[in-house]
């Protein structure tokens, strides 16, 4: 990891009113890692996100991709240089069926720049390129569902299809908010393989998540937030053994009997 | 049951695919699906056609016109209302903007009404869309207010400063060259753009514009500019409003304050709920059906207005959905009705 980090926060800071949501938060990804967020509810995680894709405005910090200043370009900017998020409330356009919701995106800016998908092949018909990534995703390709309304769709697909519109970008940073909050055990055991897939195509991945137990086998690293601060950053062991990560999670007591079951 | 069942469950599972891609293409497998689809089509456009030539005299003639231009006004709020999600109450900005450029290039310049209409409608609709760009990250009510404000805001304008012909308005516009020509010319315009939007609505593009309706934030996520689709969705929008206010000029032969009236902002609105809201087709319908209304109650005088809520309390209570989703949803079961 002494490479270049493809993203670096440096003192990130975000107030609303008179409430900091993140404080002094600095931290670096690096190039086909898998960084996890963790945290207690409201300690900034979605703030996070939102400011680094610049869907609110920071307060102070610099964040850069690649080098490149992006902590003042507007949202669009910053999807179109690679950098693509999922939202913690799924966003699919409920009046499109499902292979119609990634025509929007492949026909960004971006899609038309990059050209095909996997392997670059001409950018032909959008409806079949967006029928290819919802099967690369997991939508079954000859059964209805790849046809049916989003808005007639569960949660597994929807989850599912948000990531699809990140992949339809071609990004090289995803930044997933919650992917696996909501599903069931089978479906999370489903979707472990599918992020692993990601990283293993050259795919930075930043994970926000409460499901501990799959983000610490996905993740090469993870940062634990508590209250807008940054607490600890590390390998998933280090984080676990950490003393100050338990008291954020579970108060200063007790806590080796409730850390066992995790 | 069987091996024949199985195989036949298999074709079909594997034909809805097909069928779902290929879309309109399906139809072409039998006559029947053809004219399903064909037949209300038809209707519409041999209707519209005919209208002219079966209206008594040339009052009523008339009245047909002034409907297609409501229809071109109607169509453009059902577009940006239902496909955008901008409730655009800029009717009469549009009909006055695009008016009052046809009636200056038409008595200063004197060019031919062939030609001070298409200047007009694009020439209009670019003003009209640098004016609202201000505007354009508002959503829902709020583009609803500021657009209200933006037809008063030029009317007083003209009026306090005197140009345009001030109060007066400008006098003299040519006409179209004959009734028929003005009748026919609208009559096809509407048509145009009414099947043009609902072309646009269905390709990229306009899955776009429906998307960020649907959630701008994803579309700002998948590295879009909402703002630039607005734009381009209000210039199409105001490009129709703005061809109706050129053609009224000509019409009327007389520009004037009254092109700002809020008639042209309103009365599209209550065609759209009557017709059916998101259709495209709806609000023409609507049109249709309001305008010669309100002609027939124009002997009841300030009454008018009386009757004319009545009938527009009466759609939203008991048909809300509006006629042609209505009218949509019984074709589709009548043609699944099989005889038992």
């Amino acid at each position: 990891m002494s490479e270049q980090p493809i993203l670096e926060a440096r003192e990130v800071t975000k107030a609303f009113g008179g409430i900091l949501a993140l404080n002094r938060v600095s931290f670096d990804v690096f190039p086909g890692e898998i960084l996890g967020i963790i945290g207690p509810n409201g300690s900034g995680k979605t703030t996070l996100v939102n400011c680094i894709t610049s869907f609110v405005k920071l307060t102070s910090g610099t964040i850069r991709f690649k080098g490149t200043d992006i902590t003042r370009k507007p949202a669009h900017k910053i999807a179109d240089m690679g950098i693509t998020r999922t939202f913690q409330i799924m966003r699919p356009y409920y009046s499109l069926p499902a292979y119609k919701n990634l025509v929007i995106p492949l026909f960004s800016p971006r899609a038309k720049r990059t050209g095909g998908w996997r392997g670059g092949g001409k950018l032909g018909d959008r409806n079949t390129v967006g029928i290819d990534i919802l099967e690369e995703i997991g939508f079954e390709r000859d059964s209805y569902v790849p046809y049916k309304m989003a808005s007639a769709l569960p949660t597994g697909y929807l989850k599912r299809l948000e990531l699809a519109r990140c992949l339809a970008l071609k990004p090289e940073l995803i930044l997933c908010d919650e992917v696996f909050s909501g599903l069931s055990m089978s479906e999370i055991a489903s979707m472990v393989p599918l992020i692993e897939r990601l990283q293993m195509d050259g795919i930075t991945l930043i994970m926000i998540e409460h499901r501990l137990r799959e983000l610490f086998r996905v993740a090469n690293r993870v940062m634990v937030l508590n209250f807008g601060e940054k607490l600890v950053e590390g390998t998933p062991d280090e984080v676990m053994a950490d003393k100050s990560v338990k008291e954020a999670y579970f108060g200063s007591e007790e806590v080796e009997e409730v850390m066992t079951y995790a | 049951m069987g091996n024949g069942n199985t195989e036949q469950r298999r074709r079909e599972r594997l034909d809805r695919g097909i069928k779902v891609r290929s879309d309109g293409l399906y139809a072409l497998m039998s006559w029947r699906e053809l004219a399903y689809l064909i037949v209300p089509r038809l209707v519409l456009i041999v209707g519209l056609l005919v209208l002219p030539l079966v209206m008594p005299g040339a009052y009523w003639q008339r009245v047909i016109t002034i409907v297609c231009i409501y229809a071109l006004l109607a169509l453009s709020f059902d577009f940006l209302a239902h496909y955008l999600g901008l409730v655009c109450l800029g009717g009469a900005f549009f009909v006055g903007v695009g008016g009052y450029i046809a009636a200056m290039f038409n008595s200063s310049l004197s060019l031919p009404p062939l030609l001070t209409v298409p200047v007009a409608t694009i020439l209009g609709a670019v003003i009209c869309t640098l004016l609202l760009l201000p505007c354009l990250p508002l959503r829902g009510v709020y583009f609803a207010i500021v657009t209200l404000m933006y037809p008063l805001v030029l009317a007083r304008i003209i009026e306090a400063l005197d140009i345009f012909g001030g109060t007066d308005g400008i006098m003299g516009v040519d006409s179209f060259a004959n009734q028929w020509l003005e009748q026919y010319a609208v009559i096809s315009l509407v048509l145009l753009f009414l099947f043009g939007t609902r072309r646009l609505v269905n390709v990229d593009l306009g899955l776009v514009f429906r998307a960020v309706k649907d959630n701008d934030q994803a579309v700002r996520a998948s590295g879009m500019n909402i703002s630039f689709y607005k734009a381009i969705a209000v210039f199409v929008a105001s490009a129709m409003g703005c061809l109706g206010g050129a053609c009224l000029v000509h019409i009327y032969m007389w520009a004037g304050i009254s092109l700002f009236a809020l008639d042209f902002s309103i009365l599209p609105i209550a065609a759209t709920v009557i017709g059916g809201a998101g259709t495209l087709v709806g609000p023409v319908l609507g049109c249709i059906i309001l305008v010669p209304i309100s002609e027939l109650l124009r002997e009841f005088g300030t009454l008018r207005i009386v009757f004319y809520s009545l009938i527009l309390v009466g759609f939203v209570v008991f048909r809300s959905e509006g006629l042609m989703v209505y009218g949509e949803r019984k074709y589709h079961q009548f043609q699944r009705w099989v005889k038992v």
